[in-house]
């Protein structure tokens, strides 16, 4: 069975006929071609998958992509369309925030939630909004420091 | 998109951003998953729900009959076309026993994961879905785990090679062990189990092979941390000859030794692809890395030290069950020997010692190198024994070391397993790191903390490790098949740009930016201008990958090698166009000058072009600036540090406050400050989680109690404090930039370092040994039964 949606991505509307069962992640990755969002689990824990749907950051794996019909969706591909980087991507690049890069678009999507709700966020709030986010390379503090310098640069 | 990077004034130490990140920010790097080629199709892999069993009959009718499916095969299928996986390091003078390990099991399933089927389909999903439909009759047999249990008599056996599971049985000795212990005044003992940990590099394995049968040649684009090993290996099993072979690494999302490793899944891909005609995809799904990947660790250890009454470790004495899991993987037989035994007397002056090590199957994931691989596993053992001694001897911890320490040395110091450690100032960063804890402060603390029924705890860790393998003859008379030397190749380009091709395999360590820095430092030119290509058999020179925190420790000074000899041709040109005498050539900043004449001089770039259009060459000189060169280091490289942790411990409930970690590490000349402290806070991190949360449990039938991440507890930000990192500085004296490596370092002393110091904090209840990991449950109940004993 074939469902009909229609989603915006990073500003572009796709419209396309979907198996109900697809998630977004998949649709993001397979049927769009956007491969920036990662698959790192599948349990929804390793939050590598973190993507922006209308405003929120949310696990594309846990979501399907009926789920996200009408919705705007923004990945790791949006943010730096025109090749400069924005704020938060800057500051992982910094603060050496990533190492083999696999978590680092979910990492980015958190941080830019937790900087929306909180524009000065100490180093434990920081680490707490992360906690849902796993990288296995940095041990966390270049990831820390980098949420530190975003928010000093003014977020996004 | 910009990615100029400013030049300081020496580039080589100074902690420049990243070259890669830009790439990977941005989503634009592509993994072996986000690779997608015309007419590709998706394997999906059956995989045993069974720990032991005989497989009775596999139907797989109905799954070819699926929707989307092209094709189901087991393992009748693959005779002929492709062999058994073998095992690469083939340990000398220990009766090594290996079974034969099929791509897709063969009559006998051995490991829950166990590959038993494949289909090939269209889609993912139709792939997905097929696979549940194929029917396995099997007849369960009795599983074994543990790999102390696993070599009792009675314990069910796996392989009729390997007597009462047996896989090898090794043993290093040196000194008079025996008359250390008959003159000891105090013997102390331990047992400790290194449990099983799962390696979860956040990149899952994946493989996509595309062969074609027109020409014979097959392309694999594999999350490998060694294309040229996979190439080497994957052209054995499956007849295709190395030069119709092309591997491809193409961004790797971490290793730490699990990518070292060909598994089931990559035979079994490539054969899919050979049967068709089509290229194919597989990759894992999280919970089938859990079963298919490789583990790491798995020790259970006795051990003994004998000292005298006034601190003086005169021996140690031990022996390790170390289990393999079912079948050998690709390096584990060298990793609880050679990277194992021979570090037993770690930074220590320790006159004899004593190591058996049984290698053991057991119904379980194959292990494999995992971060440190080996070094940990001695470290702890090392470590923790030592903490007993003070204890027994009522000193102090960090005085008792002292005393014990290696005294510093520039230029090799003989130990009593055989090697010679490269450079070492061990007291320096015991010194350093008690210095910047105020460990003298610390115990007061403690002690009046101690009073006010608080539970805190300091512990003490130090190490020296192996890395940066190695001798290829070495390599050799240790049974590894293959050689550990590294190559490099510097083209220099007209306008002044270089490629640097090098055939080692980072995947995360960043030295696409610290190897243009060596170049960068060595030539005068931007790190910008210099491109550092590696991870394809197809381009790159032979190399043997990137593992053992071997990668700047050997392909870094193949690399030096090769830009000096850049410098000497450099040299040789200038002396040429300037018409003056190659002895008066100088270099400095950039220049090559005449001696007495800076403003006579050529730049790398005026060298590079005239190299390249070879308009006016001295006689018998070659056009072009290119160099290559094979370098096999002449030792390993070795290096150590001194950490330290402070932890409370609830007593009501046993959770383990980590308050403090302080990291001392020397790894010789630091060529970027900035990833040598990334590499240590990672390292760090993994060492804390076996100490403190990851345990891959079986139940006694085989199954994988821990099977997701929902059910192995990995570290979390918010469970972590900042790590201090610190240095000090010894070079290697045989490395010609004086560099050592760091990858693993963190992990080899963290565990031992962090149990120390929640063993401390519980001395007085007279806790001496909990399981790792140290969970509140088994801290909580340690703490129970100390009280009421």
């Amino acid at each position: 069975m074939a469902l009909p949606v229609s989603i915006s991505v990073n500003g572009r509307r796709y419209d396309r006929e979907i198996e109900p069962r697809l998630l977004l992640v998949h649709f993001l990755r397979d049927t769009l071609g956007l491969t920036g969002t990662k698959i790192g689990c599948d349990t929804s824990q390793c939050g590598a998958c973190t993507v922006q749907l209308d405003g929120v950051a949310v696990k594309s794996c846990t979501c399907l992509a009926a789920q996200a019909d009408g919705s705007s969706v923004t990945t790791i591909e949006g943010l730096a369309p025109d090749g400069k980087l924005d704020p938060i991507q800057e500051a992982f690049w910094e603060k050496h925030g990533l190492q083999c890069g696999f978590c680092t678009p979910g990492m980015i999507f958190a941080t830019r939630a937790l900087l929306d709700a909180n524009r000065n966020p100490s180093a434990e709030q920081i680490r707490h909004a992360l906690e849902g986010n796993l990288c296995r390379c940095t041990g966390y503090q270049n990831i820390v420091r980098s949420v530190q310098a975003a928010a000093a640069a003014g977020g996004r | 998109m910009a990615t100029t990077v400013a030049a300081p004034a020496r580039v080589f130490g100074s902690g420049i951003k990243r070259r890669e990140d830009p790439r990977l920010l941005t989503g634009t790097a592509k993994y072996t998953a986000d690779i997608t080629l015309p007419g590709q199709l998706y394997a999906a892999i059956l995989r045993s729900p069974h720990g032991h069993a005989r497989i009775r009959n596999i139907d797989t009718a109905s799954a070819k009959a699926a929707p989307g499916v092209v094709a189901a095969f087991t393992s009748g299928d693959t005779e002929g076309v492709v062999g058994a996986i073998p095992c690469a390091w083939l340990v000398p003078n220990s009766d090594l026993k290996t079974a034969p390990y099929p791509p897709l099991a063969k009559g006998t399933v051995r490991y829950v994961g166990d590959a038993v089927a494949v289909v090939v389909a269209e889609s993912p999903a139709q792939a997905a879905d097929a696979v549940d439909l194929i029917e396995v009759d099997y007849e369960l047999l009795p599983a074994t785990v543990d790999p102390e249990q696993a070599v009792k008599p009675g314990a069910p056996q796996l392989h009729q090679e390997a007597p009462n599971n047996i896989a090898f049985h090794w043993t290093v000795a040196g000194g008079d062990v025996d008359a250390a212990f008959s003159n000891a005044d105090v013997i102390v003992r331990d047992r400790i189990i290194q449990q099983r940990l799962i390696p979860n590099a956040m990149e899952p394995r994946g493989a996509l092979a595309h062969y074609l049968p027109a020409t014979g040649e097959l392309t694999l684009w594999n999350t490998t941390q060694n294309p040229h090993i996979v190439r080497f290996i994957m052209s054995l099993v499956c007849g295709i000859p190395e030069d119709r072979l092309r591997v491809i690494a193409p961004e790797v999302g971490g290793g730490f030794g699990s990518k070292i490793p060909q598994i089931q899944g990559d035979f079994i891909t490539v054969f899919c692809s050979m049967k068709l005609g089509r290229p194919v995809k597989w990759i894992e799904s999280r919970s089938e890395n859990y079963q298919s990947t490789t583990h790491g660790r798995d020790h259970v250890q006795d051990v003994e030290m004998a000292a005298t009454k006034d601190g003086r470790i005169l021996g140690l004495r031990c022996t390790v069950w170390a289990g393999m899991g079912a079948y050998l993987s690709t390096a584990a037989p060298g990793i609880p020997t050679i990277l194992h035994g021979l570090m037993l007397s770690g930074p220590y002056q320790i006159g004899a010692v004593k190591e058996d090590v049984y290698g053991v199957y057991s119904n379980t994931t194959p292990v494999e190198a995992y971060r440190g691989a080996g070094r940990p596993e001695a470290t702890f053992m090392l470590e923790r024994v030592i903490d007993r001694l003070a204890d027994e001897l009522k000193m102090d911890p960090a005085e008792l070391r002292k005393k014990n320490l290696i005294p510093p040395f520039e230029n090799g110091h003989d130990v009593v397993t055989g090697l010679k450690y490269d450079s070492g100032n061990y007291p320096g960063a015991l010194d350093k790191v008690l210095a910047h804890v105020d460990y003298a402060g610390l115990r007061k603390e403690q002690a009046e903390l101690r009073k006010k029924g608080r539970h805190v705890g300091v512990g003490v860790g130090l190490y020296v490790e192996i890395c940066g393998l190695g001798p290829s003859q070495v390599a050799g008379a240790v049974g590894f098949q293959g050689g550990l030397w590294e190559s490099a190749i510097v083209r220099f380009h007209p306008s002044g740009k270089a490629h640097v091709f090098i055939g080692s395999s980072p995947h995360g360590q960043g030295e696409e930016t610290t190897f243009a820095q060596i170049v960068a430092d060595e030539l005068g030119v931007s790190v910008s201008d210099v491109k550092i290509v590696h991870g394809d058999t197809e381009t790159t020179p032979m190399g043997w990958g990137t593992y053992g925190s071997r990668t700047a420790a050997v392909s870094g000074a193949a690399l030096a090698v090769a830009t000096r000899k850049i410098k000497e041709k450099a040299k040789l040109l200038t002396s040429h166009l300037l018409e003056a005498a190659v002895e008066d050539i100088e270099y400095a900043n950039g220049k090559f000058f005449v001696r007495g004449f800076p403003e006579k001089h050529k730049t790398i770039q005026d060298i590079a072009l005239m190299a390249n259009v070879a308009w006016n060459m001295p006689q018998g000189m070659e056009p072009g600036l290119e160099a290559s060169t094979f370098y096999d280091p002449p030792n390993f490289v070795f290096p150590f540090g001194a950490h330290v942790a402070v932890v409370e411990v609830d007593s009501e409930t046993g959770d383990i406050q980590l308050k403090r970690y302080v990291a001392v590490d020397d790894c010789g000349h630091q060529i970027n400050p900035m990833i040598v402290e990334g590499q240590v806070h990672g390292g760090v991190v993994q060492g804390i989680g076996q100490a403190l949360w990851e345990h891959a449990v079986y139940a006694d039938n085989g199954q994988l109690l821990t099977g997701s991440m929902n059910d192995y507890a990995l570290p979390r930000a918010d469970a972590l404090p900042d790590i201090e990192v610190l240095s000090t500085v010894t070079p290697s004296p045989h490395h010609p930039l004086g560099v050592k490596g760091i990858g693993e370092a963190g992990t080899i002393v963290s565990t031992c370092t962090v149990y120390n110091a929640v063993l401390d904090a519980l001395k007085p209840l007279g806790v001496k040994s909990i399981q790792m990991p140290l969970t509140p449950e088994r801290v909580f109940n340690a703490m129970a039964t100390a009280k009421g004993a």
